[in-house]
């Protein structure tokens, strides 16, 4: 469909850096590319639950049990401000739900690492919602306006997220030496998919121009694994635990880390690898939806009846 | 016009006034949050459930699980009716510039007006 008043409007506006609304007249090609992008996102939040949960009868401590409730209690209603915000594109919940069940559209395949110690809840937390807040606090200024607004929301919540988990690891890194060895390993294993969050280098993205032109992202895939890098780095030399890149060295003339080459093999072999735990993932979330059914039938039931209730109540009087 | 939600394919759209609701019948609500007492009630997202009780409560757990807010408002979302923002509605404001005060010009004398 081409419009050329539509098409003014919809360049004045991004020129202009102000909001795009889900009324307004916008290019196929930003409305596809925005659907995919967020339904990818809230899939993400909502597989995303799937790793944590797996610890959550396992924690420590009631505190931490009760943390760790919340959390991934906020991841599931991340998947609805963002499921909220695909669905003003005009594409249905329910589009979303078997785009996701039949595979058809990915998430984030960090969440198809498995979660093996309880050290991995501290570097989920830390390295995985770190990254995950570097690339939302750039979506606050996206330029779709219902996506803009369920980042911010999500942003106020994603840093407890990130202290939480970085407070598991300060309470294992000074620990006894079996409990920082846990947290050295979880740091080996995240470390490196967390920044292969940030996807690609930018020479092999080939989106990210247009993605970049229609200001739906603000800030390239390496320029915010760089921002990642610097802010993390010192952290982890807080708790006392080595960074697991042998290349890794601070450059004084930049203020910059720099890292080692990225394998991004190893990354692409990995998520093949894991294969199986992806159908896991995907298989579980079927699952609760099945298994949920009965609930969302006693709902509408309730629901007709008392509709059907008020109704004679209106007639008898 | 509606803030319509287009029907998925396949989708039906429910007997009430012709919506669009998800496969189980729920309809799309709208959801408001009043931040704190003297503000106005704000647009936050929406929600799918199959009556108003469930989608206040659905909208309390799901938008106002710390201090956002103390109050919500759910409205059907095929209830909301909005302006057509492409038309020439809102440019009155541009050719009328006696509504505002900066239009007048008054002497420095004359003190606070
Ligand atoms: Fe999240
Ligand atoms: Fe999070």
């Amino acid at each position: 469909m081409h419009n050329d008043t539509g098409q003014q409007a919809f360049d004045a506006i991004i020129e202009a850096d102000e909001k795009v609304e889900p009324r307004d007249w916008m290019p196929d090609g930003y409305r596809s590319t925005l659907i995919r992008q967020i339904a990818q996102h809230a899939h993400s939040e909502v597989i995303g639950m799937q790793p944590e949960a797996n610890w959550i009868t396992r924690a420590p401590t009631l505190l931490r049990k009760s943390i760790l409730t919340a959390k991934v209690q906020d991841e599931a209603g991340h998947g609805l401000y963002l499921y909220s915000a695909a669905e003003t594109l005009g594409i249905s919940r329910d589009e979303l739900q078997e785009l996701l069940h039949s595979g058809r559209q990915k998430y984030s395949s960090i969440f198809n690492y498995p979660t093996l110690s309880w050290a991995d809840m501290g570097a989920i937390g830390w390295l995985v919602d770190g990254a995950a807040i570097m690339n939302q606090i750039m979506l606050q200024r996206t330029s779709y306006g219902p996506y803009a607004r369920a980042m911010v929301k999500i942003c106020k919540e994603e840093s407890f997220h990130a202290r939480q988990g970085y407070s598991i690891m300060m309470t294992l890194a000074q620990g006894t030496e079996e409990q920082k060895a846990l947290a050295q390993d979880a740091l080996d294993r995240w470390w490196w998919p967390s920044l292969m969050m940030f996807g690609p280098h930018d020479a092999e993205s080939p989106h990210t121009e247009q993605s970049m032109a229609w200001k739906i992202k603000r800030v390239t895939n390496d320029e915010l694994r760089q921002m990642y890098i610097d802010q993390t780095v010192p952290q982890a030399h807080y708790l006392g635990l080595t960074i697991p890149d042998d290349d890794l060295v601070f450059d004084e003339e930049t203020g910059h880390w720099n890292i080692g080459p990225i394998d991004w093999d190893e990354f692409w072999a990995t998520v093949k690898g894991n294969g199986r735990v992806s159908r896991e993932r995907i298989a579980h979330k079927v699952k609760a939806w099945d298994e949920g059914a009965w609930v969302r039938e006693a709902a509408t039931a309730y629901a007709a009846k008392q509709r059907s209730r008020s109704e004679s109540e209106k007639e008898a009087s | 016009m509606s803030y319509e939600v287009p029907l998925a394919p396949g989708e039906q759209p429910d007997n009430l006034d012709g919506e669009a609701t998800s496969a189980h019948g729920w309809p799309l609500w709208e959801v408001f949050v009043r931040a704190k007492r003297g503000l106005s009630h704000t647009h936050v997202g929406s929600l799918h459930a199959p009556d108003a009780e469930t989608a206040v409560q659905n909208a309390r757990d799901g938008y106002t699980r710390r201090a956002e807010g103390v109050s919500v408002w759910v409205v059907r979302s095929v209830h909301i009716h909005a302006s057509d923002d492409a038309s020439s509605m809102f440019e009155p404001f541009e050719d009328k510039p006696y509504r505002h005060p900066t239009f007048y010009e008054i002497p420095d004398e004359v003190g606070q007006l």
